[in-house]
């Protein structure tokens, strides 16, 4: 399958790798995927004020959901939570130009932003 | 170190026409084209004379004869005429038929067309080393058991299988059994001498050992005779078993490359063996978390099949964009399934999903196999840094004890 220059220009390039201590107030974790299904990713958030100021992410999966994860931090980073929260997977099809059979990447994407606000608001609920 | 880019090192889909056999095949295309089935003129005899030939290099390739030889498009043809031709021939004689989980698509679905049409199959499971044995087969053989189909070598882990073991195993329990082996993989790699061996059928591709796409055949023993309805029905060829005028350049390829591989298999393979376990070394000296997949004794000698785990074969045959090796990875299927062949061995599907075939080939070279080496190990420590699993395996956490959310 040939990719399209943008999956590959994140694939080599991926923006905000790496880890945030999951300990940390301000930090919210998602971990999506299995890695019996082939991808697993983790996208971490960092806020403050209700801004997600900075995000990172590990993905263990092909170079289409490598680029889908990489692009995701870069897209929520400054946008406040409820922003983040509308953010659709189709947008990730649409700017990386993903082919039919691997839509499911940027579905996992947008799990793996759902679900890492889900665990910071749930550390701040108390 | 002067490697040409890009690598070829997926012998096993196909592999190059060697520039000796398209030498032969050339006259055949302009001044001798005739049709071999032509009986009354010079165009027709120099055709036959070369089809001749051919058969002769082919059947000797495997210990049989050149009248035993049913030229086809290719070896699915060749493993769909053997299954569905003796199944339908043999239908008063039993209805059972055994074969392995791991026998390429050819066999299994025609396997599983006969089951439609109500004949009994039974799919054998492979050890984890992805051998079968010959007890595991005789088990399965019972007096209403027409055909067993066990491959000579498998496509994707590269094993051998013991087939004059088996062959001696199913004879003695059912002398009337016939045996078949879809030896694709294997012919021209290793040995093949089909008495000893105990066969029956044995299938054939041309391109899988340096000859040209589109010609295969099916070796159907004479003594005793071997029947089998045809599926292409027409003029008679090929002993009625299989009608359609003969290629006969490509047929004229088959044959010089039968004979090249005869002539150069010993040399050959421990040429590929020596490059296989450079390979081998090289990965596994680097980088931890490997495992091959299949036996490593019992192995086609250009073959390396190995999981890296943590990394997904897709991202990584990404990163080996000037390298052509291949994945079990369900993501380079159309089924999004990962490789049956490695679940079979009970290799399970996280690990499956990480695994590389290499396939090496009569053009590789030393320096290619560095480069590969070298490249893979790069490859595989970076997608390692991003990948989640490898940073939870460092920290010492099992993966399996993760509530994971299959999707």
């Amino acid at each position: 399958m040939a990719y399209s220059d943008k999956v590959i220009e994140h694939y080599e390039n991926p923006r905000n790798v790496g880890t945030f201590d999951k300990g940390d107030e301000e930090i919210g974790t998602g971990l999506v995927g299995a890695p019996a299904c082939g991808d697993v990713m983790r996208l971490q958030i960092k806020v403050k004020d209700g801004v997600i100021t900075d995000a990172k992410f590990k993905t263990f999966g092909c170079g289409s959901a490598i680029a889908s994860s990489s692009l995701a931090t870069e897209m929520i980073k400054g946008m406040t939570l409820e922003q983040a929260e509308t953010i659709k997977n189709t947008q990730i099809v649409e700017e990386l130009n993903l082919p039919p059979v691997k839509i499911h990447c940027s579905v996992l994407a947008e799990d793996a932003i759902k679900a890492a606000i889900d665990d910071y608001k749930k550390r701040h609920a108390r | 170190m002067a490697v040409q880019l890009p690598i070829f090192m997926d012998n096993h889909s196909t592999t190059p026409v060697d520039p000796r056999v398209v030498e032969t095949m050339v006259p055949y295309f302009t001044t001798m084209f005739g049709n071999a089935a032509s009986r009354n003129h010079v165009f027709g005899w120099t055709a036959e004379a070369a089809v001749e030939a051919a058969r002769g290099q082919i059947a000797a390739l495997i210990g049989g004869e050149a009248k035993e030889i049913v030229l086809t498009s290719g070896a699915t043809e060749a493993d769909n005429l053997a299954i569905k031709g003796v199944a339908s021939f043999y239908r008063k004689q039993g209805n059972h038929i055994v074969t392995l989980e791991t026998e390429h698509k050819a066999i299994l679905d025609s396997c599983k067309r006969m089951q439609r049409e109500g004949y009994e199959v039974t799919y054998l499971k492979p050890g984890k080393d992805g051998l079968v044995t010959p007890e595991q087969v005789a088990e399965a053989v019972g007096p209403k058991t027409l055909l067993v189909s066990i491959m000579l070598a498998n496509n994707e882990i590269g094993v051998v299988q013991d087939l004059a073991a088996i062959g001696a195993a199913i004879k003695a329990k059912n002398p009337k059994t016939l045996f078949h082996s879809d030896a694709v993989q294997g012919a021209g790699k290793v040995p093949i001498d089909v008495h000893e061996m105990k066969l029956d059928l044995v299938s054939l591709s041309a391109h899988k050992m340096y000859g040209p796409k589109g010609v295969g055949a099916l070796w159907v023993r004479r003594k005793p005779r071997v029947r089998l309805d045809p599926m292409i029905d027409g003029g008679g060829h090929e002993r009625g078993m299989r009608s359609g005028t003969l290629a006969v350049p490509l047929i004229v390829g088959f044959g010089k490359a039968c004979e090249l591989a005869a002539a150069e298999m010993e040399t050959e393979a421990l040429r590929m063996r020596a490059l296989r376990d450079r390979l081998y070394r090289g990965i596994t000296s680097q980088l931890t978390e490997t495992y091959v997949n299949g036996s490593m004794e019992r192995r086609l000698p250009g073959n390396l099949n190995i999981s890296f785990a943590f990394v997904e074969g897709e991202s990584l045959l990404m990163a080996l964009k000037d390298v052509a090796v291949s994945s079990g990875s369900a993501c380079t299927s159309a089924s999004l399934e990962p490789s049956y062949v490695l679940r079979a061995l009970g290799v399970g599907d996280e690990l499956a999903h990480t695994s590389i075939r290499f396939g090496l080939g009569r053009f590789n070279t030393e320096d290619e196999v560095d480069y590969v080496v070298d490249l893979v190990v790069k490859s595989v420590n970076r997608l390692r840094e991003l990948s989640p699993l490898w940073e939870m395996h460092q920290d010492g956490i099992d993966i399996a004890s993760i509530q994971w959310t299959p999707h």
